[in-house]
């Protein structure tokens, strides 16, 4: 089964995608490396290779995980299936 | 796969192994430079290592300049070397150091003689020395005789889906074998500084790496004017999908495997305690940190790109490996491995790792890497300060 987003662990909010780019309402199958387990999600936006998708709705002050781990703070709430990245979240280092 | 036991490389006086049977024209100082490229211009096969620095440097970071002269002559991928300053006595330190190594190595000093006198007398020993390398021969080495440094570039997300984690897959399986291996970029562990500390093989090395870390990120805090956020992530780095440092330093942090490190070295300083893993306080500039690796002793390094990083070494070949299957496509000279079918399931992680492996050994055996076969020579020596 084709595999448009990866992600890394069963606790992540975010996944990735892995082909050039996908559209939006296009439904995605996600497969979870952790568990080897798939699920699948309707993206809202455009969202290039590389890029990450909200699985789920996510509020300002919310931690983003990523290979489980907390890699940044949400400042402006992400829908589920809209993109993640420099325009709605932010380090919480310096 | 079966992981072969050896590999063919060039033995050393010292008992080390090169992958590679450089002659190498060594300055000590930016002003020795066009002495060091005139002679390596005469006398075919030799290469210069022209920099920047190594005037009116004191303290720590006139030591750091010297372990990285001496560590670069001192590397097993280098057959004989050249030493060309200004100076009598600190080419002659360098000329000393390199030599506890028993390789030939002779230095020249350009005071009360000048470029044109020193060129010649140079020229002539390179010859010699040339001459003699071009002689030996690889020999059947033990695969433990790799020492094999790492460093990310470029990194996207791919690089911490895939592209790391098969090099950390490379660790998991080289480890056992009793290589050397090792990992610097100090900054780009900020965020997963308090997960890779406890990957410290003792609570010595540990605490060492957390104390590391800690006087680096005490240095941004000091020096920085707004944040690192114009740097780090670069925009190379954002245009890839990569937010935050963080998301970076746990992607970056893949490439180790399940290795615990054995200790914590200074830059440019070689390791001491034996085989396995080692982290090395490093810039996170590709070619200051592979520079620094070169010089501690590593003969083979791994390089993994997300969007296209294409660093080389003049001593230390630099395998490239990447699985933006964009950057595979767009930049294909650059990339000696690609691995890009991990994101399309059509490649397992073990798979990519055991492709990696054979790579690494070809290029060890002799093969050329993209970045040599392309010329990269970047040679950039690590400044902690300025100048008196």
């Amino acid at each position: 089964m084709a595999t448009e987003i990866i992600i890394h662990d069963q606790k992540d909010n975010v996944g990735v995608v892995v082909i050039e780019k996908i559209t939006p309402k296009q439904e995605c199958n996600c497969w979870i490396m952790e568990n080897d387990s798939s699920k699948s999600i309707q993206s809202k936006d455009e969202i290039p290779l590389g890029h990450k998708i909200a699985m789920i709705d996510l509020n300002e002050g919310d931690t983003i995980l990523k290979y489980g781990h907390d890699i940044g703070k949400v400042v402006k709430p992400i829908k589920k299936g809209e993109h993640v990245h420099v325009h709605n979240v932010k380090t919480k280092k310096w | 796969m079966e992981i072969p036991k050896s590999f063919l490389g060039y033995k050393r006086e010292n008992g080390r192994a090169g992958t590679r049977n450089h002659v190498i024209i060594l300055p000590v100082d930016d002003i020795s430079n066009a002495c060091a490229e005139s002679v390596s211009n005469n006398i075919k096969g030799t290469i210069a290592l022209p920099h920047s620095y190594g005037r009116l440097q004191f303290g720590a970071d006139l030591e750091l300049h010297f372990r990285t002269m001496i560590g670069t002559g001192c590397n097993p991928n280098v057959a004989a070397v050249i030493v060309i300053g200004i100076e009598p006595k600190w080419t002659k330190k360098i000329v000393d150091g390199i030599a506890k190594t028993g390789k030939p190595v002779e230095g020249f000093h350009i005071e009360r003689t000048g470029d044109i006198g020193t060129v010649m007398k140079a020229s002539k020993k390179a010859q010699e020395f040339v001459m003699w390398a071009s002689e030996k021969q690889r020999e059947e080495c033990p695969i433990s005789d790799l020492w094999i440094s790492v460093k990310c570039g470029e990194s996207d997300t791919t690089s911490g889906l895939a592209s790391n984690p098969t090099v950390g897959n490379l660790m998991d399986k080289l480890e056992p074998l009793g290589v050397h291996l090792c990992f610097g970029e100090t900054s780009e562990l900020t965020g997963a500084e308090k997960v890779c500390a406890t990957r410290g093989a003792t609570k010595e090395a540990s605490d060492k790496f957390m104390k590391t870390w800690s006087a680096y990120n005490d240095f941004i805090l000091k020096e920085a004017t707004d944040d690192l956020s114009e740097s780090q992530p670069t925009a190379g780095n954002i245009a890839g999908g990569l937010t935050t440092i963080e998301e970076k330093a746990f992607g970056n942090f893949q490439k180790i495997g399940n290795c615990k490190f054995v200790d914590v070295l200074e830059p440019a300083e070689e390791p001491k305690k034996g085989k396995g893993l080692y982290f090395m306080d490093t810039s996170s500039a590709a070619a200051e940190c592979v520079t620094l690796q070169a010089a501690a002793g590593f003969n083979i390094h791994l390089f993994p790109t997300g969007q296209g990083n294409i660093v080389g070494n003049p001593i230390e070949p630099v395998v490239k490996l990447t699985a933006n299957p964009l950057t595979a496509k767009s930049m294909s000279e650059h990339v000696d491995c690609d691995v890009s079918k991990i994101l399309s399931r059509e490649m397992n992680l073990s798979e990519a790792g055991d492709k990696l492996i054979e790579t690494t050994l070809r290029v060890a055996n002799g093969r050329l890497t993209c970045a040599e076969a392309l010329g990269h020579k970047e040679f950039v020596m690590t400044k902690l300060y300025r100048s008196a």
